[in-house]
């Protein structure tokens, strides 16, 4: 069998180098093309008419004003009389016209009569005694836990331990299987027993299950320290600057070309087909570029099909939806809150006993999950309780690392609290403790002393509220987190051609993350010849399908097909070129743009020489990553990584404003295709993360049920000046090449909230519990503890 | 004050080649105005004086971008982002808040940077707008573009032509900015990706390069 | 956006003829900045817009030994550019490089900048200046009040003055021109603005077919002023309080001052109390402290942005403190 394992380190020329972003080019010059820039002939410009209420019931709707308007074509019913609109924003009808004004004019004359109805849009603490205990699970249920990454055992759990509320049909384990759910899940969907519902009032607070481990009581009780606090995160949105959306055409009466905006061009068709009434094979979906997804962007949405809907009622003419951006902030995608009152004990010497936690959030309409507590230190004694609380807000997605950065800011919160009950740097009580802290607990003190080294940690931290300076007060802080990673299904089509030119064609997409990169780096590697030397042609179902983007599974999938086929191609190559070298195959490689004898540079040909070996025709392998590690021999991929965020704050004590004075990240990827894009990859999470810790919410209105911020200045996002000097540090060579390729999309997003939380605290002696840190929230936590001490 | 029409009405004349009559016009302003689009111009006289008045329907716009002159018919209500992007396919600059506050649509006017996305195609008529599709000399890119490719400051991408343009306005009045005022002159620029740091490299790159 | 007619007169004379009697009959549009996004959002729809950019004479700043003109459509980055006003109202140009970003700067007009609509949210959102839910209670008091008023908010109005420049040019003891068709009038910039008690009311002085011609700041002379403004971000955003001081001072004493804060009420808010608390004193901390205290202590906040008092007064003795210490140079 061919030798797919990775280079080693003294045969790599590519690999793990600093290498440009290969299509930088064309995106600092205005040349890439996105969803939203594709224009096609006589194309029809549809709007939406949303709901103005967070809850109601449909009553009639008239359209006949809209359809009579010179210029527009078609008119669609999203939501038809009877049906209840459960967020404000949530879709009634859509139009097609000739052009976007047009449109606009069409959605003001549709009339609508609304039945409001009691909402809910706050996820303020439940009041206490609130909330029934988990019933079985409704669709919602089930499809909000899988968009929420809920992971597979304890999704299967519940569904074994509750039941569902309705008839599981093939349809309903279809859609989920769209949505990404495992076998696993689904054999437990298929087995769940069947229970109805319960009828009459239904409660918009639900207790998940508690769970106990150890003896918590006993813990608390013979603990010599124990602190008690309040953390949390609200939503926060996605607010991809490239909106939610497509432009669908029907090429003829049973074939239909969409353009979209996805993370998952291979997995779109599939879910536009049913509702559509078209089989898969007859979708084609393209996309060159994409302007931000960060997990928002997996399915083919209720606006795509409406486009089709469109067009087809439009006779075929390219229909485009692109949200506007108070829709992609309302409606498509939000990261579910979650807030929580924690109690966590320990011992003199700082080892950590027990933790009890009663939290709480919303994920939208399906309430959501509770976040991973405690986080990365699997505490020996624990009490947890969550209560999801069923919202009017809109739906969650999957926000990059869902439900980490949540849940390390409540943890990492809480366990910094404990280290200034302790009198001990935060740091220490870290080290003290990574004996739980899991698989990766070796490599997280050895980031940990970088990082500390990085950020001048022994240097500069004072114990709390102790480096004050006038008004203003400096602090540090910490967090570590953990992800998994493994490559997702991939397929690789590479191509050599007669002529020594080579193309790949994969059915991927890149985010933004490098994709392109990663996948030319690999196949240049492979095959000796410079990456400007491979076509690559991406986003598209005409290629060999290949994972959504999600859970960092990209870099993974993509290189290892890519190594397959690589080494695939060039084994063939060798076969067809070994006479002309006198050579046997096995004795060949491919360096510098030459096939070449081992060991007998002189026996040699030219890339294209060789390549004119074949014959008139090309040749092409197909190399495949299966997501099971098992089936992949070798398995090029690997799964767990470890990080560590610190932040270093300044505060001013009399406006509460904080800013950034310096980040660190350090982080564990396994093998690096290219180290530049992973660094940015690092780099731009920090800048996320400055902006979710300090600016971002969705402030959502109880008195009118709307979103007030769906816009960009008051939904902020961090600016350049925001922004200071970040360090970041990839883990690379022994102890880490050799585990293969592994993501790197999610982990490095999830500490620098709780960093930048924990620094503050120790810049100002007191805790903000909820993120963003505001300064309504900083000078009211300042106001607590000058009361405390007065 | 009490709820008259406007004080011009009146004494409108109707442009003989508008094909409406005053009539007509009184009769469509009573109703949606957007229910009956109006093609063309009329002639208003205010102050004494006549005015031309254009649309609300179609009406010709002539828009200079990038050297080139572009004949267009549209409604007054088109912007010049919309313009740009859906007329003449230059989509370079890009639609995000379209309200002033990201800085994804920035082009230049008369050399000063501006959000496309709040000027009217129609008042920027006879004026030299630049888009970020102008930058590259040939198959060349621009140095800022190039700074940008060496300190990888894009990421999805979206947000980087109007960064690009921005920085190459504050260059054109200050041919040796410092990094602090270039950084001022991005600040009405957001990225999502967090390109931030790269765009601080970049930033190091073009001054010192400058210098 | 819907539709509407457009027209680009060349005089003043003509853009006054050009406007409605009533508002929502015309708009003016100078910068665009703010109009085009409350048209997209359907707060305003004018059926004409009238462009006033054409007008020639109403751009440009003419220093004068009456101190300084400036006609209403000059940008504000354009006056950020001017030497007069950097070398003598080194505290305006400061307000205007902090305000809005550089490509709002190169499109947005001074007197765009004096009439632009408040950014409260229930506003934006469609729900009026003063608005109020279905049983006609008042959705700012009820509701999300974060950002509002804690000053001027006994009436139906709650939202906040919104330009950063105005607390400054008050400072500066600026007034405005005004033409209508019956002639200009001229009037203090400070009494341009007015609570709005009926939702058929604007929050400034200026009738539908008014336009704002000129703003005319005095000689800065021997005053020394300065603008402090808190935002959250240090990128463009919009702030929490401004604050703008000028002292005239006798010897190391205060002669006389004024001391004007923003985005704290629904006006720009000249505090009498604090000037009156500065009056006589030699600047220090605690004096400057005393000020804020009395600037404030007719605070009324709503029930989420009690904080916002704490941050105006940190912005009036910032600013109390950075003017006697020579302002913004």
């Amino acid at each position: 069998m061919p030798d797919y394992n990775w280079p080693d380190a003294e045969h790599r020329t590519l690999i793990g180098k600093r290498i440009s972003r290969v299509d930088s080019p064309i995106k600092v010059s205005g040349r890439a093309k996105y969803t939203y820039d594709y224009h096609g002939a006589n194309m029809l410009f549809g709007k939406i008419l949303r709901s103005p209420y967070a809850k109601a019931k449909i009553v009639s709707i008239d359209t006949s004003a809209a359809e009579k308007l010179p210029g527009v074509k078609a008119v669609e019913i999203i939501q038809k009389p009877g049906t209840t609109a459960q967020w404000a924003g949530d879709e009634i009808v859509a139009v097609a016209a000739v052009d976007e004004s047009t449109a606009e004019d069409a959605v003001r004359l549709i009339r609508v009569n609304y039945q409001p109805m009691s909402y809910l849009v706050s996820d303020a603490e439940p009041p206490a005694g609130a909330g029934e205990a988990a019933g079985p699970m409704s669709e919602d249920d089930i499809d909000d836990a899988i968009s929420n990454q809920v992971p597979d055992a304890q999704l299967a759990q519940s569904l074994q331990e509750y039941g569902v509320a309705f008839k599981v049909d093939d349809d309903f384990l279809n859609d989920m299987k769209g949505e990404g759910a495992s076998d696993a899940v689904l054999a437990a969907i298929r087995q769940a027993s069947y229970h109805a519902a319960k009828g009459g009032g239904h409660s918009a607070y639900q207790k998940t299950a508690a769970q106990t481990h150890g003896d918590p009581d006993k813990a608390f009780a013979e603990a010599d320290v124990v602190s008690e606090g309040l953390y949390g995160a609200p939503v926060i949105v996605h607010c991809c600057l490239e909106p939610h959306g497509s432009v669908s055409e029907w090429t003829d009466k049973d074939h239909l070309f969409t353009h979209i905006s996805t993370q998952n061009v291979s997995g779109i068709a599939a879910q536009m087909a049913d509702p559509l009434g078209v089989s898969a094979a007859n979708i084609r979906v393209h996309q060159d570029n994409i302007g931000g997804g960060f997990g928002s962007k997996f399915a083919a949405d209720r606006w795509d099909i409406t486009a089709a809907r469109l067009s087809k009622k439009a006779g075929g003419k390219p229909v485009r939806i692109m949200l506007e951006r108070d829709a992609e902030l309302k409606v498509a995608g939000a990261r579910p809150s979650a807030y929580a009152r924690v109690k966590v004990a320990a011992k003199k010497d700082g080892t950590i006993t027990a933790w009890q936690s009663q939290s709480w959030g919303t994920g939208g309409p399906g309430g959501g999950g509770m976040p991973p507590v405690p986080y990365v230190f699997g505490i020996p004694n624990q009490h947890k309780e969550h209560t999801a609380i069923r919202t009017n807000i809109g739906p969650a997605r999957a926000w990059r690392a869902p439900n980490h950065p949540q849940a390390a800011v409540i943890t990492m919160g809480a366990l910094d609290d404990l280290a200034a009950k302790l009198n001990m740097d935060p740091l220490d009580l870290w080290l003290k403790n990574l004996e739980i802290a899991g698989p990766r607990r070796d490599v997280y003190r050895e980031e940990l002393a970088i990082a500390a080294d990085l950020m001048g940690w022994k240097e500069k931290w004072r114990p709390r509220g102790q480096n004050v300076s006038g008004h203003i007060a400096r602090g540090l802080g910490l967090s570590i987190h953990t992800w998994g990673g493994r490559g997702h299904e991939s397929d690789c089509d590479l191509t050599i051609h007669p002529d020594g030119s080579v193309d790949i064609k994969m059915g991927t997409q890149d985010l933004g993350t490098g994709t392109r990169t990663t996948i030319v780096i690999v196949a240049a590697e492979t095959l000796g010849i410079p990456i400007e030397a491979i076509n690559l042609y991406i986003g598209d179902t005409l290629y060999p399908p290949s994972g959504g983007s999600g859970g960092s599974t990209t870099p993974g999938g993509v290189s290892s097909s890519t190594r397959r086929a690589a080494v695939d191609a060039r084994e063939a190559l060798f076969a067809k070129v070994a006479p002309a070298l006198n050579a046997q195959p096995a004795d060949l490689e491919c360096v510098n743009s030459t096939v070449r004898v081992k060991g007998d540079p002189r026996r040699s040909l030219t890339w294209k020489q060789a390549c004119s070996k074949m014959g008139a025709m090309p040749l092409t392998a197909r190399g495949h990553n299966d997501q099971l590690p098992s089936k992949n021999h070798p398995d090029l991929t690997n799964s767990g990584v470890g990080g560590v965020g610190m932040a270093d704050v300044e505060a001013d004590l009399e406006t509460g404003i904080v800013k950034i004075k310096k980040m660190v990240a350090v982080q564990d990827c396994g093998l690096i295709i290219d180290l530049k894009t992973a660094e940015s990859s690092c780099y731009g999470a920090l800048a996320m993360g400055i902006s979710y810790a300090l600016f971002e919410e969705k402030v959502m209105d109880q008195a009118t049920g709307r979103m007030l911020n769906p816009n960009m200045e008051f939904y902020r996002l961090a600016g350049l000046n925001d922004i200071p000097e970040l360090v970041v540090h990839m883990m690379t060579g022994k102890g880490y090449d050799e585990r293969g390729v592994i993501g790197l999309g999610e982990p490095p997003v999830i500490s620098p909230g709780a960093a930048i939380a924990n620094a503050v605290a120790n810049a100002i002696g007191a805790r903000v519990s909820f993120l963003p840190i505001t300064p309504d929230k900083v000078l009211a936590a300042l106001n607590v503890t000058q009361k405390a001490g007065a | 004050m009490q709820d008259h029409p406007l004080k011009d009405e009146p004494k409108e004349k109707v442009d003989e080649n508008s094909g409406v009559s005053r009539r007509d016009f009184l009769k469509i302003s009573t109703i949606s105005a957007a229910a009956v689009p109006i093609l063309g111009t009329k002639v208003v006289q205010a102050a004494g004086e006549p005015v031309k008045v254009y649309g609300p329907g179609k009406v010709p716009v002539e828009l200079i971008v990038n050297g080139q002159k572009h004949a267009l018919q549209l409604k007054p209500r088109v912007t010049l982002l919309d313009a740009l992007r859906d007329q003449l396919e230059i989509t370079g600059a890009k639609r995000v808040c379209d309200r002033a506050e990201c800085g994804a649509c920035t082009v230049m006017i008369e050399n000063k940077a501006v959000y496309a996305c709040s000027v009217l195609a129609i008042e920027a008529q006879g004026k030299t707008i630049t888009t970020v599709e102008a930058l590259m000399q040939g198959e060349t890119l621009h140095s800022i573009q190039q700074a940008f490719v060496d300190n990888d400051a894009s990421q999805c991408g979206f947000c980087t032509p109007g960064f690009v343009v921005a920085f190459k306005a504050v260059l054109d009045k200050y041919p040796d900015a410092t990094p602090e005022q270039i950084r001022h002159g991005l600040s009405g620029n957001l990225c999502r990706c967090g390109t931030y740091h790269g765009i601080h490299l970049a930033i190091a790159q073009t001054t010192q390069k400058g210098a | 956006m819907r539709s509407f007619e457009y027209a680009s007169p060349t005089t003043k004379e003509q853009a006054v003829g050009l406007l409605g009697a009533t508002w929502g009959q015309a708009e003016v549009l100078a910068g665009g900045t703010d109009l085009l996004a409350l048209m997209k959002d359907d707060v305003v729809h004018p059926k004409r817009l009238v462009n006033i950019k054409q007008i020639k004479e109403m751009s440009g700043v003419t220093a004068g030994p009456q101190g300084l003109r400036m006609g209403a459509l000059t940008t504000l980055g354009e006056l950020a550019d001017n030497v007069n006003v950097a070398r003598d109202y080194p505290a305006l140009a400061e307000a205007i490089n902090d305000a809005a970003s550089p490509q709002i700067r190169n499109m947005a007009t001074l007197g765009g900048n004096l009439c632009q609509r408040p950014r409260c949210w229930y506003f934006r959102g469609g729900f009026g200046l003063l608005p109020k839910n279905e049983s006609g209670k008042d959705l700012v008091t009820e509701g999300e009040n974060r950002y509002h008023a804690i000053l001027g908010n006994d009436g139906p109005a709650k939202f906040v003055s919104p330009s950063s420049i105005v607390p400054v040019l008050i400072a500066y003891g600026t007034s405005i021109r005004v033409i209508g068709s019956k002639g200009s009038r001229e009037l203090p910039l400070e009494r341009f603005y007015v609570i709005p008690k009926t939702a058929a009311e604007r929050e400034h002085d200026l009738l539908p077919n008014e336009l704002l011609a000129e703003v005319i700041v005095p000689p800065a002379n021997e005053m020394k002023v300065a603008h402090y403004e808190i935002r959250q971000k240090q990128a463009f955003d919009w702030p929490l309080a401004v604050a703008a001081v000028s002292l005239s001072m006798n010897g190391s004493t205060v002669q006389s001052s004024r001391v004007v804060l923003g985005h704290v009420a629904p006006v720009p808010w000249r505090s009498s109390e604090a000037e009156r608390a500065l009056m006589g004193k030699s600047i220090g901390e605690d004096a400057a402290k005393a000020a804020a205290d009395a600037a404030l202590q007719s605070a009324t906040p709503l029930s989420h942005n009690a904080y916002k008092v704490q941050l105006a007064q940190v912005a009036v003795k910032r600013a109390i403190l950075k003017a006697a210490s020579g302002g913004a140079a």
